[in-house]
């Protein structure tokens, strides 16, 4: 079970929260234009880290927020969280 | 055209029930009656906003996560960044009070009274019993009175309130409360359960 930090409501259990998958992935502004091959990337691709995963939670039974968080994929350690809009924060090595 | 309200637990008869299970009951089990209610959503950083909340209804919208403000006969729940439960405490309804004091400011207020049930857990073991369901830290500072936390109760979404007298109030959505009430009452057996009356 993970304790992660909401930004607003501070450290909840996993219960409450739903993972949206990869984060910082940007809607192409201009979707017609788009290949099939390059919207495919956009829906389908994705990085399937080993390492450090940058991904969106949802504070599903909290105050409802997105936000983003970075985990470790390897060891489930939850390095950071951050809202939406921010930049990513600096992790320790 | 009326219709009589009809309150979520009313199939249980819990007025006509009445009964404990021991007379040194651990927690006692309350259906609160119907409440006024609304969701407020606003932009907590408008200044012009909060004012009008506050010349309104005559206090401040709570901005810390899961704070609670009341005054008056309301009572302003933090739910989110941008919402809050102002439940009245009287019977009477807010949504007018509400409506006036915010014309002009962008706002939503949605009617939540008949959205929810209010389930009283009180008695020397409440804690014990929502322990049992709920992942909240309730010994913590942040589950002392004036605070609430939304979060869940076994499957279900709730929102939880320390009250200032003890206990708490579980506010839930009004199709789950069945299922709410029946969870709380079987978590309490080992404790005895008291079944009071309105609360």
């Amino acid at each position: 079970m993970l304790l992660l930090q909401c930004p607003w409501c501070g450290d909840r259990s996993e219960e409450e929260f739903a993972c949206g998958g990869e984060g910082d992935i940007v809607r192409p502004l201009v979707p017609e234009e788009l290949d099939d091959r390059a919207w495919g990337d956009y829906v389908f691709m994705r990085r399937n880290e080993k390492g450090i995963h940058f991904e969106r939670w949802r504070h599903a039974h909290g105050c409802g927020r997105w936000f983003n968080v970075a985990r470790s994929t390897v060891t489930h350690e939850i390095l950071a969280s951050y809202q939406v809009g921010d930049d990513r924060p600096e992790l320790p090595e | 055209m009326s219709r009589a309200r009809h309150e979520p637990l009313a199939h249980l008869a819990l007025a006509a029930a009445g009964e404990t299970t021991g007379p040194d009951a651990g927690v006692t089990l309350q259906a609160a009656p119907y409440q006024p209610a609304v969701i407020l959503r606003g932009e907590s950083g408008n200044a012009a906003f909060l004012e009008a909340f506050r010349a309104g209804m005559g206090f401040d919208l709570p901005l810390a996560a899961n704070h609670v403000n009341s005054h008056a006969g309301a009572t302003a729940l933090w739910l989110g960044p941008s919402e809050w439960l102002v439940q009245s405490t009287t019977g009477q309804a807010e949504h007018g009070r509400l409506a006036a004091a915010l014309t002009g400011h962008r706002h939503a207020i949605i009617d939540h009274g008949d959205g929810q049930q209010i389930i009283r857990v009180s008695g020397p073991r409440a804690r014990d019993v929502l322990s049992k369901l709920c992942p909240l830290d309730l010994e913590g500072p942040d589950l002392a009175p004036g605070r609430c936390a939304r979060s869940i109760l076994a499957r279900c979404s709730i929102l939880l309130h320390p009250l200032p007298g003890g206990g708490y109030h579980i506010h839930v959505g009004r199709s789950f409360a069945d299922y709410v009430w029946r969870l709380l009452a079987d978590a309490g057996l080992e404790f005895g359960v008291a079944i009071g009356g309105a609360g």
